[in-house]
């Protein structure tokens, strides 16, 4: 047990951090409109892993029933499901038409 | 769960009630008998208003009730945006019959999205938790991807859907993260006592470095669902892609909640105090930077729109520009006067755009027909000599969009500059007087084409619906009506604000 508690609060959220950007960067760079959505999948996550640990540290000092963070997170792993599902709807209506996943060619719409 | 819950959450259950009944009884629908789902949306939006009065009747003399577990406050502020979403969804469903027919996509689920997403919104509105307002969001704006690509047919509508999906989840993520860090640093969702944990913690050096993460990632999610700029580039794209009665309801009714939430979430409601409003020392020079930035790279985007749809995008995004600044004499208003004003000005100028930007897109909407999308600004060529009372009415939405004093739009902008003035914002207060004229420019060159050039296809009349009609004529007399008669309207969210005391212009009225 004693190697458990090692593992802080903090380790938590620079793991969530770290997630985060690399969600971030991966939704700025990458092309393929699948890893976009990938990469809007792992913010969700940092979103979720930063909710779960916030509400262990909340619940190690208002006790036990301080659980608003773990209900938050399943609302978040919801709407992510939501949202991937959409998503993956609306990229094939938009292949159908168009032939292709690169949002490169996502160009019929600009200023 | 108790009685006064089944109250607060009746305009919800009810709309969420006649959505589910719309996606069943459209099986049963005949492809002809499709206009039944759009009367039994209305009748739901109504039904839905007559919850919300319920409400208004049980709160009485109250600024309002905090209900749901203290996850919900439906106070007057809340009641208001009600009322605006129901009557921006009504006018944009009038506005639908016809256009979904001519599209040839007239699916139940259309409206069913449309009434789920309102729902949406009044859990944006009236919510006192992050988790409530987090879904709220989630469900509306969800449910607006669908109804931005629902002509799936057509390439633009999957693009628009695209962009706009992929940038929403972008910043519902960057959002949801900022949450995260605000329950973190405060131990509960609650917006009231964030706002209490807030007061000491934001000011502590261990704790203000999260604190200001905090706050510009939920700022970046705010600013990104009204469409300011740097955050606006989804705007234009699902606009101009998304079916123009979708268009029409995003840029009101969407845009209205996301005004609700920011201003929950930054400041709380004129009754009390709460999110974020203890760091406005850091929010407000980052507001004025994204308002100067907003007003300009909106007008001048405007200038060189050939779409009209683009261009009333790029003018609605000026138009939260102008908005922000009212945010700004908010943050820093210290006399009653100036907090009072900044707070009427944001209300009234949402209320009296729901109309003249919705009454633009009916008409825009109307000049959908067979092989003619109707959305190019070559499209209203003439448009005087086929049809003389939309050119009227789209005249009378310009100049009521550009501020022009005998209409609605003037009274919004009116409040927005006052309360600048009393805050002492000077400069801001010329910059934005400034770009309102500014931003005649392109509103007139809508006009000059509707009535001085001479239309290019014949000039067969416009054949324009009943429920159309209906549309134009309440978002036209709305707009005129506010002008001319604007004390009623300023009466109402004098009720909505709390505010006892006459205002400035009410006492050069009278």
């Amino acid at each position: 047990m004693h190697a458990m508690t090692d593992i802080s609060t903090l380790h938590y959220l620079v793991l969530g951090a770290a997630l985060f950007l690399l969600g971030v960067i991966g939704v700025l760079t990458r092309r393929n409109v699948v890893i976009v959505l990938m990469s809007i999948e792992l913010i969700l996550n940092a979103v979720n892993l930063n909710l779960v640990a916030f509400s262990r540290y909340w619940q190690s000092i208002h006790g036990p029933s301080a659980l608003h963070g773990q209900v938050f997170a399943i609302f978040v792993i919801t709407d992510a499901a939501a949202e991937a599902a959409v998503g993956l709807g609306i990229l094939i209506a938009f292949f159908r038409n168009k032939e292709t996943v690169n949002v490169d060619e996502v160009n019929l719409l600009k200023w | 769960m108790g009685p006064t819950d089944l109250i607060l959450a009746r305009p919800i259950v009810l709309l969420t009630l006649f959505a589910l009944a719309i996606l069943l009884f459209d099986f049963w629908l005949p492809k002809e008998k499709k206009w039944f789902n759009a009367l039994l949306a209305f009748i739901g939006v109504c039904f839905s208003a007559v919850g919300v009065h319920q409400i208004q009747a049980f709160i009485g003399n109250t600024p309002g009730i905090v209900g749901m577990l203290g996850t919900m406050v439906v106070d007057r502020f809340a009641i208001y945006f009600f009322y605006l979403f129901l009557a921006g969804t009504a006018i944009a469903i009038l506005m639908s019959v016809r256009y979904l027919e001519t599209e040839n996509e007239n699916h139940g689920e259309y409206y069913a999205l449309m009434l789920l997403s309102v729902a949406g919104m009044m859990c944006m509105a009236s919510g006192f938790d992050i988790v409530l307002i987090f879904i709220g969001l989630e469900l509306m704006a969800i449910s607006t991807y669908v109804l931005v690509g629902f002509l799936r047919r057509d390439r633009r509508s999957n693009e628009a859907a695209l962009k706009y999906l992929l940038l929403g989840a972008f910043s519902s993520g960057i959002f949801a993260y900022g949450l995260s860090l605000l329950y973190g640093l405060t131990g509960t969702t609650n917006l009231a006592g964030i706002h209490q944990q807030l007061l000491h913690r934001a000011f502590d050096p261990q704790y203000r470095p999260v604190a200001i993460i905090a706050l510009v990632t939920t700022l970046t999610g705010l600013l990104f669902k009204i469409a300011a700029i740097p955050f606006h580039q989804w705007a234009p794209d699902a606009y101009e892609g998304a079916p123009t009665s979708i268009t029409g309801f995003m840029s009101v009714a969407v845009k209205a909640a996301g005004w609700a939430m920011l201003l929950r979430i930054l400041l709380g409601s004129p009754f009390q105090f709460c999110g974020l409003v203890s760091m406005r020392d850091v929010w407000v020079p980052l507001l004025v930077f994204v308002s100067i930035a907003t007003m300009t790279g909106a007008n001048f985007a405007a200038l060189t729109q050939t779409n009209t749809k683009r261009l009333l995008a790029y003018s609605s995004i000026a138009h939260v520009g102008y908005m922000l600044l009212g945010m700004i004499a908010l943050g820093t208003a210290t006399s009653h006067d100036g907090f009072d004003d900044g707070f009427k000005g944001i209300l009234i100028y949402l209320l009296v755009y729901t109309f003249m930007n919705l009454g633009a897109f009916a008409v825009i909407t109307s000049l959908r027909h067979r092989n003619i999308a109707g959305d190019d600004l070559d499209d209203l060529n003439g448009l005087y000599s086929r049809a003389p009372v939309e050119a009227v009415l789209m005249l009378v939405f310009m100049l009521s969009l550009a501020g022009i004093p005998p209409l609605a739009g003037f009274w919004g902008k009116y409040f927005i500059f006052l309360s600048l003035i009393e805050t002492k914002h000077y400069v801001l207060a010329a910059l934005g007087v400034l770009y309102s004229v500014f931003g005649l420019y392109y509103y007139l060159k809508i006009a000059n084409a509707m009535f001085m050039r001479q239309p290019e296809k014949g000039e067969e009349k416009l054949p324009v619906s009943l429920a159309m009609r209906v549309a134009l004529g309440l978002t036209g007399l709305a707009t005129v009506y506010i002008g001319i008669m604007p004390n009623r309207f300023i009466e109402m969210v004098n009720w909505a604000l709390g505010i006892v005391q006459q205002s400035n212009v009410a006492n050069l009225m009278h």
